[in-house]
């Protein structure tokens, strides 16, 4: 690089440095800190069973979440990031969205899988009841998310809210952009049949979401 | 110290009838019977067992080179543990690192005891009694000397102050398979998992009340844990891969949250569910 494109580069990098301190003089530019944050992070984790390193990897979604995290979120960053994971959600190619709700409750219950403590060849659970309130049966039931009881009889039970219990179950990004729900279907935690038995469980009329 | 055994010991069975109750009942009433529990316990938290262990070892020569923690320096000079808690974790020439209490430990084991660092480690979480773990001791016993003083990590200290920065990022990032971060499940107020209720970190408050009340004796396991083993089993929820013990990163992240508890009285052991 010759003296003047160094000089811009200098420039430039000023410019950027003063835009991001805000007056402290000391304090590192944030990105760099991000930077520095996910390098440590990596050398300070260990893979372990089903639990790689690969995991710290961000994806652009998580990238932006953790970056605008604890702070607003600029509508065009949420738009971006919703357009993104709504693209990404799959349907079943036979069409058919909704399962059995008694096995969606099983899978509601169970917060097995993905830790590197959990037996890989088991079959993973939602984990669903951790944060929602879902039958009424279930005392038991964390507040993360919204309660969920009700949720066909409030919805109405049509296309519509059955299409839309699969894609917020698949990608809940795409309608909540960082969202705290798990992306289910689109990180592969639950299979085709599983996400339809969860989708029953909010949707039949039978479930006892809905009594 | 046989009363203070026996009046462990009896905690230790009411704490077993508690993890028997909390199972089925509603979530207000739960966290109202825990801390009814927590206030009988008070006098006799079975961590005092941990602490009498600790505080032997602390005070017996030990390792290939014979040698007690009379020499070890927790940063408020050789031996003295009164209160050095309350500003970990905090820069340390001698080994140019930031520590927490338990990386500072397992450096005096090596350095001064002559332990190899894999020694020093092979029991940093206990397992029962087959697998007592002395570093789970020692810290119960240097963290009640700080009992009742106000928390003060040196934050305006350079070393410090990055690795606060660094580990306030560790809170908010988010990956694997779940996108969770540290503030997926501590960023709110009154939230809770299943029927436990989640401190939030991000308040001042949160951060007070949670760091101030480790370690502590958890009664579902029986256990006395360390803020590391804390941390440990939060990301393995997370279903992150393995926080290494006393890795940068579990420092950084211990230096946020210690940080943020400034100004608050220092309040462990305690006893957790």
């Amino acid at each position: 690089m010759g003296i003047i494109g160094r000089l811009v580069a200098g420039a430039a990098l000023v410019a950027i440095a003063g835009g991001v301190l805000h007056g402290c003089a000391t304090a590192p530019a944030d990105t760099e800190v991000s930077d520095r944050a996910a390098a440590m992070m990596k050398s300070s984790f260990k893979s372990r069973g089903q639990a790689t390193l690969a995991r710290l990897d961000q994806d652009e979604t998580q990238r932006l979440c953790s970056e605008y995290a604890g702070r607003a979120l600029p509508a065009s960053i949420a738009t971006k990031i919703e357009q993104a994971n709504l693209a990404t959600i799959q349907y079943p190619a036979d069409g058919k969205l909704v399962g059995d709700w008694k096995s969606g409750e099983k899978i509601a219950q169970s917060g097995q899988g993905f830790q590197y403590s959990d037996d890989p060849n088991k079959p993973a659970g939602a984990n669903c009841y951790a944060c929602h309130q879902l039958s009424p049966k279930e005392l038991s039931y964390g507040t993360i998310g919204p309660s969920l009881y009700h949720f066909g009889k409030l919805h109405g039970y049509s296309d519509a809210t059955r299409k839309y219990a699969w894609q917020k179950i698949y990608n809940a990004e795409a309608f909540a952009a960082c969202s705290n729900m798990p992306r289910f279907g689109h990180h592969h935690i639950l299979t085709e049949q599983q996400i339809r038995d969860v989708v029953a469980l909010l949707v039949d009329p039978a479930s006892p979401v809905n009594q | 110290m046989r009363t203070i055994i026996r009046r462990a010991v009896a905690a230790a069975v009411l704490a077993g009838t508690l993890a028997v109750t909390v199972g089925g009942a509603f979530a207000e009433s739960t966290a109202d019977e825990i801390a009814k529990y927590r206030e009988a316990l008070q006098d006799g938290n079975p961590a005092e067992l941990w602490e009498a262990r600790g505080e032997e070892m602390w005070k017996a020569p030990r390792g290939p080179s014979h040698v007690s923690f009379a020499r070890c320096d927790l940063g408020l000079g050789p031996g003295v543990v009164k209160g050095a808690y309350a500003q970990l974790p905090r820069y340390f020439p001698d080994a140019s690192r930031v520590m927490d209490l338990e990386t500072r430990l397992v450096w005096c084991m090596v350095n001064q005891q002559g332990y190899s660092e894999a020694d020093a480690t092979k029991t940093k979480f206990g397992n029962g009694s087959a697998h007592r773990s002395d570093l789970e001791a020692l810290a119960a016993y240097v963290t009640a000397q700080s009992r009742g003083v106000k928390m003060n990590v040196a934050l305006d200290e350079p070393h410090v102050r990055d690795m606060y920065r660094l580990g306030e990022k560790m809170f908010y990032y988010r990956g694997g398979t779940h996108d969770f971060a540290c503030a997926t499940c501590h960023g709110d107020d009154g939230k809770r998992i299943r029927l436990q209720d989640l401190p939030n970190l991000t308040k001042v408050e949160g951060a007070q009340k949670a760091y101030t009340t480790w370690p502590a004796y958890r009664v579902s396991q029986g256990e006395l844990r360390t803020f590391q083993w804390r941390l440990n089993d939060c990301f393995r929820q997370q279903r992150f891969p393995e926080l290494a013990f006393g890795s940068d990163a579990s420092i950084a992240l211990t230096a946020y949250l210690a940080g943020r508890a400034n100004g608050a009285a220092y309040d462990g052991p305690a006893i957790k569910r």
